[in-house]
């Protein structure tokens, strides 16, 4: 157990490392969100007495689209220089490099949504009704429930035509209950109309279902040759 | 063998006219629905069926996981496809009932949303398979049946929960039914259930003959150029359905 | 009534997807059974 984290916290770290020197995928996804937030913003009228009803819906759908542009290119540069075969043939655990992925996203995700989210709050001028800090589990929870499953994904989709596309036609689907959890909670927590426990057991337990799923085959996937 | 496939058609042919009638015909007309409630003994044995070949799917894709065995995927590949079918037919007739009978075409109802996820997760286990060139899509296309087979109850409770805070009518209706209406549900079920069968068989042929074809192509391509050379020939892409 | 037309559009279209279906079966046999046909002669 103790190998596989300090070799998750090793690629994490690298990842990140990478990541930060090149800065041009961290770039391109910063400008891409604040496209979204600000193109939501001309279609979705924010002035509308009604707003606070949508915007969960729309801060959601908003981050899901940066979500699906990060993990595409999780794998990218495992791709080009072979890493993958190198990992298939090491002694190491496949799932250190799961996890390891995985958390690169999740931050990686997470920087956006935090980006994003101020960008929401001004546009829409958005007042929190409910209880505020329930947000927190509900963020922390639907990311890692988007990232997890397209993680996996996206190595899936590694050796398939149309690469790009493939991952969001396999994570959508699959990942309704969980952004219906998501909206549905947001949008409880900011009109303070219902309570979001329901759906914040919902992402909880759609977390464990899957991050244990993920861990227990992504072995197989990364065999697929 | 060979006989048994055309005897079964005609008996399923048989019994699917007969179910028919009994449908339109036999079967008493709903007080509050009136006739157009009979697209109720087509929609529920057809997302029965569907959902019988679904289960049938998560079987052979746990059988091919554990012991890769090529009929299970064979099996796998022929149940999602024949159940992706009927669950089209419940997808259509579902909102063809509820726009005379509610005036709306989607009501968020329960079991008709949930069959639409379903749907949308086995239409996605069909593109895989499809544009997967991995030498191992059964194995991935194993994984993601898994995968919605685990999803199925999550949707199934997230949605009716959804449900409860924005009521709407349910299509299909609840409650208990009248035991002549059960019996022609029955008729149909047992009817439609031969036919999926027969259909299942039919593709699984198909699969095997697709199978034959790719591998003779596979066995051409290193035999009949007849140049020798130092380099290893590699395998044809796969011959697409 | 009216509401009959939606009764008999339900079940045509339930035939409907299945003959479509099947079709595209009949079709993809009748060109693999071509296909073996063809590999077989020009192993020949």
């Amino acid at each position: 157990m103790n190998s596989l984290w300090s070799i998750t916290l090793a690629t994490l770290t690298k990842d990140i490392r990478l990541e930060w020197r090149s800065k041009d995928a961290l770039n391109s996804m910063l400008f891409f969100s604040l496209l979204v937030v600000v193109i939501f913003s001309f279609s979705f009228d924010p002035l509308a007495e009604e707003s606070r009803h949508i915007v969960g819906g729309l801060i959601w759908v908003a981050f899901l689209f940066a979500a699906v542009v990060a993990l595409n290119q999780t794998w990218a540069r495992e791709l080009r220089n072979q890493v993958l075969d190198a990992y298939r043939v090491s002694p190491a655990p496949p799932n250190a490099l799961f996890l390891a992925k995985a958390l690169g996203n999740f931050i990686f995700v997470s920087v956006l949504e935090a980006l994003m989210t101020p960008l929401f709050v001004v546009f829409y001028n958005l007042r929190v009704l409910g209880p505020s800090w329930q947000l927190l589990p509900i963020v922390i929870l639907g990311t890692w429930a988007l990232v997890v499953n397209g993680t996996f994904f996206a190595a899936m989709s590694l050796r398939t035509r149309s690469r790009e596309i493939m991952l969001p036609l396999l994570l959508f689907p699959i990942s309704i209950p969980a952004v219906l959890g998501m909206v549905s909670g947001t949008t409880a927590i900011l009109t303070g109309e219902t309570s979001a426990r329901f759906w914040i057991v919902l992402l909880l337990t759609y977390d464990v279902v899957f991050t244990t799923a993920c861990l227990a085959l992504f072995g197989l996937v990364l065999h697929a040759e | 063998m060979k006989r048994a496939f055309p005897i079964l058609a005609v008996l399923t042919a048989i019994l699917l006219s007969y179910a028919l009638y009994e449908a339109l015909m036999v079967a008493p007309t709903e007080r509050t629905m009136g006739d157009v409630q009979r697209i109720f003994y087509y929609h529920v044995p057809s997302a029965w069926t569907a959902f019988l070949l679904f289960f049938t799917n998560l079987v052979a894709s746990v059988v091919y996981l554990i012991r890769r065995n090529p009929v299970a995927d064979a099996v796998a590949v022929v149940t999602a496809e024949v159940g992706v079918v009927f669950c089209t037919v419940v997808l259509v007739t579902g909102p063809i009932w509820a726009r005379p009978v509610w005036g709306i075409w989607w009501t968020w109802d329960v079991r008709l949303t949930s069959t639409l996820v379903l749907w949308l997760i086995y239409v996605s286990y069909l593109i895989l398979r499809r544009f997967s060139d991995s030498a191992q899509t059964p194995v991935l296309a194993a994984a993601l049946a898994v995968f919605g087979a685990l999803d199925v109850p999550l949707v199934y409770f997230s949605i009716w929960f959804f449900r409860t805070q924005h009521p709407q009518p349910v299509i299909g209706g609840g409650g208990s039914i009248d035991p002549r209406m059960l019996r022609v549900l029955m008729i149909n079920w047992l009817a439609f259930s031969c036919f999926a069968f027969l259909i299942c068989w039919s593709r699984y042929r198909l699969e095997r003959l697709r199978r034959e074809v790719e591998e003779a192509q596979a066995l051409e391509s290193l035999l009949g150029s007849g140049d020798v050379s130092t380099k290893a020939t590699v395998p044809p892409n796969r011959s697409r359905q | 009534m009216n509401s009959l037309k939606y009764l008999y559009a339900a079940y045509i279209a339930t035939w409907l997807i299945h003959a479509v279906y099947l079709g595209s079966m009949v079709r993809s046999y009748t060109r693999l059974r071509q296909q073996l046909k063809e590999l077989g002669n020009g192993e020949k």
